[in-house]
């Protein structure tokens, strides 16, 4: 079995978020740019997990973008990736979703496992298109992922409880907090990423862009917060009323 | 991996030669494989360390071996060990940023350090092969942890001066240790130890590899410390110690210039931790004073506390500046001995010894700026940098250290001065022919010819060429007039050391802003520019002070009012409004609300 692993880019937590063009575009001078933390720390190591036990043969990362997030991709070969794919375009959800399906069903990949979501956008989209494009099955939110012969079994956390669930191959996994934990790169792999494979690939042009984005706006700042006793139940009642006019 | 090749003067020649911009290496250029190393310490201090920080100090048993091992486990210690050990053979420059990463680690940083450092090189620099084969790349992993026993409870700097014997058994199978050594980091845990020790009326030590288990080797308890109370420090008593006679290091009598080599390294890698654990300090402390409201406004508004900000930042990056500068030094003069033929060990040690002054010179600028930075801390956070549950009293605690360890700062001082001396007297470095141009011209009418103003920096480039000369001309004189006695008159070379890393730090200050502005812009360099001109500045101010200090020590009369006059020219400024240019560099570290230069 081979796994796909896409992975997005993301700013670091720390940037400062702006707009520019109309506030049609993100800023991204002088931003620090992560890999999605969602793809990295559960899927892209619950992934390399499966192949430490002998259970994958391949595990490739792959990522829609321009040349110039190619160290984001570097970085995935460090942490341990076997090889790496690079779909030369950028678009939204439906385009990325759309050039990663291709390519998985393309070469032959059966395990396709990303993060639930980024933490840029938070669409949550590109698991499920994904799974769409191909008619593959979808498991979306998974704490847990392990690998059985042909069956792949899994857990979700639920409203009070854990959802287990078992699926043949081919699937689609998006990966949740609890799938693994954070692997820091060793030095080692990151000497390595140098002389790993990174394939450049010309995107498909069955999957147009459907989104345009008319404008964004910055989130305004969280304003001074009000504590209150605990025993005075009702001034808070009185200024989620009054002050904050929710109730 | 360095981007670029640059072309090096040799070690002390910044004295008397100009270094172009183009031929430092400057930490702006970092390459992306690089900044994951980078980040990769980062992430284990992150994980590993800062959570366990108390636990650490509480020398909770098992507790520091298990963080040498996952550093090992990461390849953190297996940086500067060729391939064929297991190693990663990363250049010294890249080395070097891990260290200073590393460096703000608390005694997590000490314990890897003097791991990586003085526990493991003196076997991978002397070792034979087979000694190599069997220890270094358990070394290099953390499977074995290492540690340097050198000084004694009467041998401190005075390091050669120690009692600890060793004799050849009977059978000539074993010399057999006898002694005692004092203040050895990672005593308690260490599995190897680099000893020193006199083999029977020998008047040099030697040096010897001595496992843990060996019979005879006693530890005694763990130190109680101002700082680095997580670091193991103890005692070890060595009480008819059995070593293998294969564990000779290197050759009989050759322990001290292992000793004295080793050094060399370590305190170029200490100048850098100390910037690491500056930049840690410097982070908080924006954060603080950010947050921290005094009289209605947070007090980073206020004019004090910017002069501390800004000054620490000054600080550190005109130390971090000469850091990498030399570090790119030493790679050039490695590489171009091997490419001349000399082996990996050989061209190391030869390749850092050439900088042995510069190494010396990073030590205590380093170690100093750290305490500056963390003083200046600790007065930020107000009460606050008092108290044990904020993060500056450890700080402030566990920096003080550097001054001490490999070598003091005053024996480093001297060592400063002795070394470009003796260069001098060997003819390897042209002091003297500069020294005389400057006294002749100290009797001939003065320059008054303006500057061309051309480029942004030309200013500055003759103030550094007009402070190279104050240094020859009171140098140039002590030489002369002191003669032998030179060496015993302390603080003048106190003086003269002064004067020596003023200059070159802030001509690597320059030298990189300079780059910067080549490289990326004089916008992009922004306050960096700031920051070049007021160390320089206040670099001036302190070797006038210096010199003024040690000519009024040794010339009188006609000579000396001559002299003073010279030094005067040679230290004077044009006006520069460093009120403004330090609130400029504190607002950029406010605004950011991090230390980004
Ligand atoms: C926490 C810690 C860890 C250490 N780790 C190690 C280790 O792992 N291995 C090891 O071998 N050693 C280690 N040391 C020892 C350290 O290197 C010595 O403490 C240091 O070299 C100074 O020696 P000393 O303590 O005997 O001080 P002294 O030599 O007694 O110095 C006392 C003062 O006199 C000054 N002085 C001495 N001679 C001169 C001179 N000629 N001119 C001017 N001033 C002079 C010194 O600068 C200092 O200010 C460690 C020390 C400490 C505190």
């Amino acid at each position: 079995m081979k796994i796909l692993v896409p992975i997005s880019q993301v700013p670091d937590t720390t940037a400062k978020i702006s707009f520019i063009n109309n506030d049609t575009t993100f800023n991204n001078a002088g931003v620090t740019f992560i890999i999605n933390p969602y793809d990295e720390w559960y899927a892209l190591v619950r992934a390399l997990e499966l192949k430490e036990a002998g259970k994958a043969e391949k595990v490739t990362v792959i990522h829609v973008g321009p040349t110039e997030n190619e160290p984001t991709i570097r970085k995935a070969l460090a942490i341990g990736a076997d090889d790496a794919v690079r779909i030369d375009g950028d678009g939204d959800s439906s385009f990325v979703a759309g050039q990663i399906a291709d390519y998985a069903q393309k070469n032959d990949y059966s395990l396709i496992l990303l993060g639930k979501e980024t933490i840029s956008y938070n669409s949550a989209a590109t698991a499920g298109l994904v799974a769409g494009f191909l008619d593959w099955n979808f498991v979306p939110y998974a704490t847990k992922l392990d690998v059985n012969g042909n069956t792949i079994s899994l857990e979700q956390e639920m409203d009070g409880g854990v959802n287990q669930l078992s699926s043949p191959l081919p699937l689609v996994v998006s990966a949740a907090k609890g799938m693994a934990l954070q692997r820091i790169p060793n030095m080692r792999g990151i000497m390595a990423a140098r002389t790993k494979p990174l394939q450049v690939v010309t995107p498909s042009t069955d999957f147009p862009v459907y989104t345009k984005v008319e404008s964004y706006t910055p989130a305004k700042g969280r304003t001074a917060c009000v504590m209150i006793s605990e025993d005075n139940i009702d001034e808070l009642v009185d200024l989620l009323h009054t002050k904050a006019k929710v109730i | 991996m360095a981007a670029t090749k640059t072309k090096s003067i040799k070690g002390g020649e910044f004295l008397i030669k100009e270094t172009a911009a183009a031929d430092i290496f400057i930490p702006e250029q970092w390459n992306d494989e690089q900044l994951m190393l980078k980040k990769t310490c980062e992430d284990f201090l992150n994980q590993e360390v800062y959570p366990y920080l108390d636990r650490i100090d509480s020398l909770e048993e098992g507790l520091m071996s298990s963080i040498v091992e996952k550093a090992g486990g990461l390849g953190i210690l297996a940086m500067n060990v060729p391939e064929e050990y297991g190693g990663l053979d990363l250049d010294f420059v890249t080395g070097m940023l891990t260290s200073e990463v590393m460096g703000a680690g608390h005694s997590a940083a000490v314990a890897i350090m003097a791991h990586t450092g003085i526990g493991t090189l003196p076997i991978l620099y002397y070792g034979n092969e087979e000694q190599k084969k069997k220890y270094i790349p358990k070394l290099a992993s953390g499977e074995w942890k290492g540690s340097y026993c050198l000084t004694e409870p009467n041998a401190g700097s005075d390091a050669n001066s120690g009692k600890t014997k060793a004799t050849l058994s009977a059978d000539g199978k074993h010399y057999i240790l006898n002694g005692q050594k004092m203040w050895i980091t990672n005593a308690g845990f260490a599995d190897v130890y680099t000893v020193f020790a006199k083999i029977d009326d020998d008047k040099k030590l030697s040096a010897f590899i001595v496992e843990r288990g060996y019979e005879g080797l006693v530890l005694n308890t763990e130190e109680k410390k101002m700082g680095i109370k997580g670091s193991s420090t103890r005692q070890i008593f060595f009480n008819d110690c059995k070593v293998p006679v294969e564990n000779l290091l290197s050759e009989r009598e050759n322990g001290f210039k292992i000793a004295l080599n080793i050094l060399n390294i370590g305190r170029i890698k200490l100048g850098g931790a100390a910037i690491g654990a500056a930049k840690a300090i410097i982070q908080h402390s924006i954060k603080y004073a950010n947050e921290r409201e005094q009289f209605g406004r947070a007090i980073s508004k206020y004019g004090a506390i910017r002069y501390k900000l800004a000054e620490q930042a000054i600080k550190t990056y005109a130390s971090e500046s000469a850091l990498y500068r030399a570090s790119q030094n030493i790679d050039d003069a490695v590489n171009s001995l091997v490419e001349g033929g000399l082996e990996f060990a050989e061209a190391k040690l030869k390749g850092i010894e050439q900088f042995a002054v510069e190494c010396a010179i990073l030590k205590v600028h380093g170690s100093e700026t750290l305490d500056y930075v963390a003083d200046e801390g600790v007065q930020i956070y107000g009460g606050m940098g008092y108290s044990a549950e904020a993060p500056m009293e450890r700080s402030y605690r566990d920096a003080r250290i550097n001054r001490i360890f490999e070598g003091t700062n005053e024996i480093n001082r001297l060592l400063i001065v002795d070394l470009i001396l003796k260069r001098a007297m060997k003819g390897e470095l042209d002091l003297m022919g500069p020294a005389q141009a400057v006294a002749q011209e100290l009797t001939s009418v003065p320059d008054f010819g303006g500057l061309g103003n051309n480029n942004l920096f030309d200013y500055e480039k003759e103030q550094i060429k007009k402070l190279k000369k104050a240094i020859l001309l009171v140098a140039g004189a002590a030489v002369q007039k002191l003669m032998q006695t030179l060496t015993k008159e302390e603080e003048i070379v106190m003086n003269i050391a002064d004067m020596a890393i003023e200059v070159y730090v802030a001509e690597s200050t320059l030298l990189r802003v300079e780059k910067v502005v080549d490289t990326f812009g004089e916008q992009a360099a922004g306050e960096k520019i700031d920051i070049a001109r007021v160390y320089l500045s206040e670099a001036t101010d302190n070797i006038w002070k210096s010199g003024k200090d040690a000519l009024n020590s040794f010339v009188d009369g006609d000579e000396l009012r001559m002299m003073l006059m010279g030094l005067k020219r040679y230290t004077k400024q044009e006006p520069l409004n460093i009120k403004e240019a330090r609130q400029r560099i504190a607002l950029k570290l406010i605004n950011e609300n991090k230390y980004d230069f």
